[in-house]
């Protein structure tokens, strides 16, 4: 589903590489964690996922997407595909929970009529079902986090991208939001979550993928926390 | 297909509701497209009335050749024809020496004293050949034949040739002065186009740093750029339709209250009553070209306040 082979991202042109000849492979259905300290190059694997950023080499194929062929004016169809939870959310602050979920599929333009049916089911998977009126502010961060999530699968994509996105959340809340992306992926969508919390790593019990000063350190399966 | 349906309204809906938003933003951008509209609609009115105007009297140009006594009927018709021969000429007809009194005395009927004078000379008018050319300014031919030996053996030596009084240095006069007028119109057309260009850029480069956020959410959610880029289109046309509406109205009361008003048909060479019913017989004419005008005033300049901001990111 996610193929990466010795990509590299350096910023600038000193060259200093955020990434540096990253291999990795991603099954379909998988749940792959990525853990790093800040700095690492978590976020930046992340954002040359969703084409925010360009590789500066290697090949990256998500979902059969060969990235150095994407042309432009195909990154929005790209991005249709997968769903990505911010760790600043990116919520419309002057929508409400509906309106904000609903956003996401007008802009691929479906009707209203479907969208009135979609967005509740969606909001029933993260447990927002009774906040649909509700804007982001009156929110706690946990529930703003499972509004960027409600976002993110409501197109049900097939890959779901979450950085960090427990990082503002107290162990209660953050555990909500880490119980709805397995249940996500139960559904058959392939997680890829990235965090530095140390107890969500060693209860999830999954694929392990460590980086380490933009590279690889470790990679297990059923894996606990460990740099 | 539907899909794309559903996109396109959404996309008129946003730009609307976005118009209805930046409302005192969109005043300003409108005020300076009224004004260009406003100058592009005036020119083209005032233009065709001052065409007007100088053809009319153009109209009345013609060129007297006056002759002597002593010209016989075929010596007349010899020099008739050989005008006739002519492509700037339009057409030449003889006036006789008691067809000219007659119109003299017509002339003046008022004139006891002239009247007296006259009859009492007997007829001192010669007989005259007139001559109308084709466009007034374009003689030259004309006046080579005149000037030959042998027309002018015939020309009465004191009267001689006339171009209709002094009006064809005045008409000279004014289409030049028309002339110089067309250009600073363009000019102006072009400098405020340039400039509601600028203004409607301004405010769509705020209205979309205004909601960068927005922008920035959407580009990561997958929005295409033109779902990104409609609604500033559509509120930038919503300007250009409102302010060409807006300059029709102006014109309009400004011809209504000049002819109505002012109590004169005309204001020194501007016929305002011909001016007026040019603006009504081609109304819809110019109601289209005031509406297309705006809208890809309003469109062009939304369109390229947004290429900015919408391009993806370039390998660093």
């Amino acid at each position: 589903m996610i193929l990466l082979d010795r990509v590299t991202k350096a910023y600038g042109k000193s060259g200093a590489a955020a990434i540096d000849r990253i291999s990795l492979h991603v099954e379909p259905k998988e749940f792959v964690i990525v853990v790093g300290q800040s700095g690492a190059g978590k976020t930046t694997l992340l954002r040359l996922l969703t084409r925010e950023e360009r590789q500066t080499s290697g090949k990256i194929i998500v979902g059969g997407v060969d990235y150095d062929k994407l042309k432009d004016h195909d990154i929005p169809l790209l991005r249709r595909k997968i769903g990505v939870v911010f760790q600043d959310f990116k919520l419309l602050p002057n929508k409400n929970v509906f309106e904000n979920v609903a956003f996401a599929l007008e802009i691929v333009g479906m009707g209203n009529k479907e969208i009135r049916h979609t967005v509740p089911r969606v909001l029933d998977i993260v447990g927002l079902k009774s906040k649909e009126k509700s804007m982001p502010m009156e929110l706690s961060g946990g529930e703003r986090q499972r509004v960027a999530i409600a976002r993110a699968i409501v197109r049900q994509p097939k890959i779901l991208i979450a950085d960090e996105p427990t990082g503002n959340l107290d162990p209660k809340h953050a555990w909500d939001v880490i119980k709805v992306l397995e249940k996500i992926n139960r559904y058959g969508t392939t997680v890829l979550l990235t965090t530095h919390n140390q107890e969500i790593v060693n209860r999830l019990k999954r694929r392990v993928v460590t980086i380490q000063h933009g590279k690889i350190a470790s990679d297990r399966a059923n894996a606990s926390y460990k740099i | 297909m539907k899909r794309k349906f559903i996109t396109f309204i959404r996309i008129v809906e946003t730009g609307v509701k976005n118009f209805a938003r930046n409302t005192w933003l969109a005043m300003a951008a409108m005020a300076v497209m009224v004004v260009t509209l406003t100058i592009i609609l005036f020119s083209l009115v005032t233009s065709a009335a001052f065409n007007h105007s100088i053809a009319q009297i153009a109209d009345k140009i013609n060129i007297s050749i006056y002759l002597n006594d002593s010209v016989t009927d075929q010596q007349r018709n010899d020099l008739m024809g050989r005008l006739r021969g002519l492509s700037e000429v339009k057409s030449v007809n003889y006036l006789s020496k008691d067809q000219a009194l007659a119109e003299y005395k017509a002339a003046n009927a008022n004139n006891k004293d002239l009247l007296t004078a006259i009859n009492e000379a007997g007829n001192p008018l010669p007989a005259s050949v007139q001559v109308d050319p084709v466009d007034p300014a374009k003689i030259d031919q004309i006046q080579a034949l005149l000037n030959q030996s042998s027309t002018q053996a015939l020309e009465d030596p004191q009267a001689g040739t006339s171009y209709s009084g002094d009006r064809k240095a005045a008409i000279d006069k004014i289409a030049h002065a028309t002339d110089i007028l067309k250009r600073i119109g363009v000019v102006a057309v072009v400098v405020f186009a340039f400039i509601s260009m600028l203004i409607i850029f301004n405010t769509i480069q705020m209205a979309i740093f205004n909601r960068r956020d927005e922008l920035t959410i959407m580009r990561l959610l997958g929005a295409s750029t033109s779902y990104i880029r409609g609604p500033f289109v559509v509120e930038s046309v919503i300007y250009g339709v409102l302010s060409a509406l807006i300059s029709v109205l102006l014109v309009n009361a400004l011809f209504v209250v000049a002819s109505s008003g002012l109590q004169a048909s005309s204001l020194g060479l501007l016929d305002i009553n011909y001016a007026n019913a040019y603006f009504r017989h081609n109304f819809l004419v110019l109601l289209t070209l005031q509406l297309s005008a705006g809208i890809v005033i309003g469109a062009v300049s939304s369109y390229v306040a947004t290429r900015r901001y919408l391009k993806f990111k370039k390998p660093s």
